[in-house]
């Protein structure tokens, strides 16, 4: 029944001619786009918009709620003329858009399971974008004393205090990172009645962290600009243990014929070139006084 | 402040094209099915009016998950490329609301009284000229079903998170948008947002009121 009504469908909104494959041919897109808001950026040649076949960009939802990709992708759209469809989802569910062949692109910060990727053959290039830390915060009291304990014991302090604590509860980057930390002090946190699994992106999990008066592992870019909503401070930061490193990957052309990977190279590019990098560097300085992310060319290896 | 509102008003527009298309195309579809379902005697006329009744309870994540799974590169309509567009939103609305719109309809004409049926036919009414007048005498219900079909869509979130994906100037509509803001403790963006979403969807089923109680007084 659904497909019969989905086929009506398809033919009612696909009257025109067969589409070739470059393209949606959509008219509400191309209203969308046309539509009352003035992009960030004007493209000036909206014909070669069109003809350029849209990039699916899969990303971390740290990326997206810090702002970063909202002065990316329309500088990108510029320059490159693709139409870029971000999908800020956890990093997880980010390289299995990729593993399906369901994004051209990711942009992500678990590098356990990005290798893995690679290994199996679904990524085609992986290069590091940017890097900045994770941080413990929490609530000012901090009831587990954890302040500026090595982030271990921090850990361990809120187990034994049975503070709350907000885990996303995904297969995002950071909740990989959060389970490794859990892992290395061999407690599993998980059914506790203090251990909160959300399910949300950084910035919904910091939001309920803060109203439950918990602590939570976030992302330096997330907490930063979240920070003058929240009630939460810094409990434990600047480790070793919590670097934070995105990749971007491209979906490799060869295992799912339909990536658009000229787009996805061409956004690796974007992203790697000396000008991006130094808006990455710049990006939220004049905010938050301190920059949210730093460039790959400072963690000095080339892959 | 005015590129946000400029984005507010790009995001309404497209909610309201978005919903008014699937509203529309469910009328379509709605309108001859429900018109057979409740006039029409036919084997597997229950079991079809029971499977359009079940349809007008569908969730819209259901509804949002087999969509997005047709429409995935990995799917089996992978190459329309119709994933995260408007297109897409509006197939998978008009799955949700199309049940509603056809359910409503049909027990529209079938509460009208049978004797009139056989009175127009006595009066040598032809099949067509029947059906047109069985739809004039049930305008009332029938507009109340457009409205609901409506409602349904226009108020509707998993489907739309899911096929859409929520992609900023592209497939970002009221509830989506207030989703994210939520999400991001932009309260203030969000509940202006959902002001404007109550006051949208009061203005349309306003309209729709107004033409149902004209036609009332005819």
């Amino acid at each position: 029944m659904p497909l019969v009504i989905l086929t009506i469908i398809l033919a009612a909104c696909h009257p025109s001619p067969p589409k070739t494959n470059k393209g949606v041919a959509s008219p509400f897109l191309v209203q969308a786009e046309k539509g009352s808001h003035s992009p960030p950026t004007s493209h000036p040649d909206s014909a070669s918009r069109q003809k350029n076949a849209p990039l699916i960009l899969a990303t971390t939802t740290s990326v997206q709620d810090c702002g970063l990709l909202d002065l990316l992708v329309p500088l990108f759209e510029a320059q490159s003329g693709y139409l870029v469809k971000t999908v800020a989802v956890g990093s997880g569910q980010a390289l299995q858009m990729g593993a399906d062949g369901n994004a051209d692109v990711l942009l992500v910060h678990d590098p356990t399971a990005e290798l893995q990727f690679m290994a199996e053959g679904y990524g085609k290039d992986r290069v590091p974008v940017m890097h900045n830390n994770f941080l413990l915060v929490g609530p000012p009291e901090d009831p587990a004393q954890a302040k500026a304990k090595p982030i271990l014991e921090a850990l361990q302090a809120i187990a034994n205090t049975q503070a709350y604590f907000i885990s996303r509860g995904d297969d995002s980057g950071t909740y990989q990172v959060e389970m490794s930390l859990w892992k290395t002090i061999g407690y599993n946190p998980q059914g506790q009645s203090w251990y909160i699994e959300t399910g949300q992106g950084m910035g919904a999990s910091l939001i309920i962290a803060s109203e439950k008066r918990g602590y939570l592992l976030a992302d330096q870019a997330t907490f930063l600009s979240y920070q003058d909503k929240l009630n939460l401070e810094p409990i434990v930061e600047g480790t070793q243990a919590l670097q934070n490193i995105y990749h971007v990957i491209t979906v490799n052309p060869q295992v799912f014929p339909r990536a658009n990977y000229e787009a996805a190279l061409a956004f690796v590019q974007f992203l790697t070139a000396p000008e991006t990098q130094k808006h990455i560097g710049e990006f939220g300085v004049q905010k938050y006084g301190k920059p949210l992310f730093f460039p790959a060319a400072d963690l000095g290896f080339g892959e | 402040m005015i590129s946000e509102l400029s984005e507010v008003i790009q995001i309404t527009f497209l909610s309201l094209q978005i919903s008014g298309a699937a509203t529309l195309i469910s009328l379509l579809i709605g309108l001859p099915l429900g018109t057979l379902l409740g006039l029409g005697n036919f084997g597997g006329r229950q079991l079809l009016l029971s499977l359009v009744n079940t349809g007008m309870g569908l969730p819209p994540v259901v509804v949002g998950l087999f969509v997005a799974m047709l429409l995935w590169r990995s799917g089996p309509l992978g190459g329309l490329n119709l994933i995260y567009t408007p297109t897409a939103i509006v197939i998978a609305q008009v799955i949700i609301a199309a049940p509603v719109v056809t359910g409503l309809t049909a027990a529209a004409l079938q509460s009208l009284d049978p004797r009139l049926r056989l009175q127009l036919l006595g009066l040598g009414a032809s099949r067509w000229q029947l059906v047109f007048e069985l739809w004039r005498e049930a305008r009332l219900p029938l507009l109340a079903a457009l409205m609901a079909g409506f409602g349904a869509v226009i108020s509707e979130i998993g489907a739309s998170m899911m096929v859409g994906g929520n992609i900023r100037y592209q497939t970002r509509v009221l509830t989506t948008a207030i989703v994210l803001e939520t999400g991001k403790g932009n309260f203030d963006l969000a509940t202006r947002l959902a002001i404007l979403l109550f006051v949208i969807t009061f203005l349309v089923n306003w309209a729709l009121t107004r033409i149902q109680q004209k036609a009332t007084h005819q």
